[in-house]
């Protein structure tokens, strides 16, 4: 399926996820199995209610699966008891999301500092470094201001400066361009190709944007709850 | 993460103002309502109070201090024999009709003092000399005699007017508690007093009596009462049984109750209703804080938290609001509004409740919270 030969940082067997019981029940993940390697983003496009977002919400910890195996960056999720895999998914996890979720209340630079406050950095080192992370992504300039007098590529590049500020090992993207427009989208997928790729780092993204798949280096295409087939991207775009 | 917590709170500004006014209200309620019940109540037995002596002996089956039940003459002696009581004197109390140079008539409240003692005076006196009501025709008054009965031009040191068709000249005027009823007390000798009333066979209304030093007061009452059979309190018990007669015969318990409870209900549907749609409408960012690692134990104490700072704002903006009611209506003695530390502890624990009622909701629904709702 691949040529890699280094371990996965995501690794995913036989994944089956259905909502609903009797004759509502919906299987929206059908027998995954998916490996995504370090230093690599992935792209996950199919169909809507094909089962992108919750294979994401899967491989993020946050939806329990009913069958199958998840291990992050050799960690099996399934067998993490609750606050443990909240633990790990704060410490090795950072999350772009489509309508951006940045607190309304907090300036940029607070916003983009929550991650490490979650994880008890001090007030000022979680500033200090929100700031460097702020200036990584182009919005040094705009550090103290609310999201609401920010554009929506400025919200989406705070959130990835959010997304990246702890160093995660594994970036999930949830359509981080669909609520932009064609060049915005660009230069989000720019910047999460310069600052947020790192040989020691696995990107996903989820997508319907064709605009934007000559950024990822392979896409899985997903349909019914499967993956019918993952192929690498050419530089042109094209897989 | 606390920063995090309040700048949530602090910048939703229409929310939390809404979240402040609903707990100041409540707590402005309550402390307002309360203060007032309780002014009422030490108004109820302001007889006591204004009396002053730390053992009322009573008829058996008195009910309140100001449902006089007259006892034998023979009372008095009888509570100096029982052991451990350091003295005993007559006070005579009754309800007379004043008729003022004017012709008009004003009821008052009669109270005969041992003449030797004047044990139960006022222990302030605002105009003239209160012993001089040992002289003759002498009484002296409260200074609400003095208001009811037509103000200081009509009614001053040296007034007089009639009780019982019996002159009475005012020889001093008293500053003393507002009793309930708001009747004007004229004060006189016990003797003069018996004179100005109408021939009873009883006159004799309570024995006042103290324990001698180092007898505890209660083993002095139980034992007066054992061995006279009469009725004998502590004061502070006289005023308990005077408070409980007045909430068991009178609405006032349940009026005030009433509003109490409605202010901790408003205070209680507003910061809840108000703290749930907060929590609601910033469901997707909480999901993103328990996405980002937060656990739920973090989110519920970031909730606490909002809730406690509005609560204690809350709380300290609605008292300071009724303080200053109760100065500005109390001012003179007219409105009952007595705000004490106890009143304030409860309100404190109430509002507590409130607020963590408020988180509570919120909590529950953060701790069902799927952080997958972000990607939705």
């Amino acid at each position: 399926m691949n040529d890699h030969t280094e371990p996965a940082a995501v690794r995913a067997r036989g994944i089956v996820k259905s909502f609903g019981t009797g004759d509502t029940k919906v299987t929206v993940l059908n027998g995954i199995d998916l490996d995504i390697y370090l230093g690599e983003m992935l792209l996950l496009v199919g169909e809507s209610g094909g089962g992108k977002t919750t294979l994401l919400s899967a491989i993020a910890g946050i939806l329990d699966i009913d069958e199958g195996d998840i291990d992050v960056l050799g960690v099996p999720l399934s067998e993490l008891p609750a606050g443990k895999r909240t633990t790990f998914r704060g410490q090795t996890m950072g999350f772009v999301y489509q309508q951006f979720n940045l607190l309304p209340t907090l300036t940029a630079v607070e916003n983009v500092a929550v991650p490490l406050l979650i994880q008890k950095i001090g007030r000022t080192e979680a500033l200090r470094r929100a700031r460097v992370m702020l200036d990584r992504v182009g919005l040094g300039d705009r550090a103290e201001f609310l999201p609401k007098n920010l554009s929506g590529g400025q919200q989406q590049r705070v959130a990835i400066a959010r997304a990246l500020v702890n160093e995660p090992r594994l970036l999930i993207c949830d359509e981080p361009t669909a609520a932009l427009d064609g060049p915005n989208g660009q230069k989000i997928m720019e910047i999460l190709r310069e600052v947020g790729r790192s040989p020691s780092r696995s990107v996903i993204v989820v997508t319907h944007d064709s605009r934007i798949f000559h950024f990822g280096d392979r896409m899985a295409h997903l349909t019914d709850g499967r993956i019918v087939s993952i192929e690498p991207i050419t530089r042109e775009g094209t897989a | 993460m606390n920063y995090i917590a309040l700048k949530m709170l602090f910048g939703d500004r229409a929310k939390y103002l809404m979240l402040l006014c609903g707990l100041t209200f409540a707590v402005m309620l309550i402390v307002q309502q309360g203060s007032i019940f309780w002014g009422l109540m030490i108004w109820s037995q302001s007889s006591i109070s204004n009396i002053n002596v730390p053992i009322w002996v009573t008829d058996p089956g008195i009910a309140q201090v100001d449902e006089v039940k007259p006892i034998a003459g023979t009372a008095v002696d009888r509570v100096r024999s029982v052991p451990g009581v350091e003295w005993a004197v007559p006070l005579f109390k009754g309800l007379l009709r004043a008729r003022l140079s004017n012709g008009e008539y004003h009821q008052i409240t009669l109270a005969g003092l041992e003449s030797s003692s004047l044990i139960g005076r006022p222990a302030e006196v605002l105009e003239g000399r209160f012993e001089d009501i040992l002289q003759p025709d002498a009484v002296a008054l409260d200074q609400w005699a003095v208001e009811r009965m037509g103000g200081p031009d009509i009614i001053k040191v040296g007034t007089i007017f009639e009780l019982n068709d019996k002159l009475a000249r005012v020889v001093a005027i008293a500053k003393t508690q507002k009793s309930f009823t708001n009747i004007p007390v004229v004060y006189t000798t016990y003797e003069r007093a018996i004179h100005y009333m109408p021939a009873e066979r009883r006159t004799l209304s309570y024995v006042l009596a103290k324990a001698k030093d180092g007898v505890p007061v209660e083993e002095v009452t139980r034992r007066i009462h054992e061995q006279t059979g009469l009725g004998a309190f502590t004061a502070d018990e006289f005023g308990w049984k005077t408070i409980g007669w007045v909430l068991k015969n009178t609405g006032i318990g349940i009026n005030f109750g009433t509003t109490i409870l409605l202010g901790f209900i408003v205070g209680m549907a507003i910061s809840g209703q108000t703290f749930y749609l907060f929590t609601v409408e910033n469901l997707r960012q909480f999901g993103a804080l328990k996405a980002m690692g937060a656990s739920t134990f973090t989110l519920a104490r970031m909730i606490l938290l909002q809730a406690f700072t509005v609560g204690l704002t809350g709380y300290g903006v609605g008292i300071g609001l009724a303080t200053v009611f109760g100065y500005l209506t109390a001012r003179g003695g007219g409105l009952p509004f007595v705000e004490t530390w106890q009143l304030l502890l409860l309100v404190l624990v109430g509002l507590l409740a409130i607020c963590t009622f408020s988180a509570l909701i919120s909590i529950v629904k953060l701790a069902r919270l799927e952080p997958a709702i972000v990607f939705r």
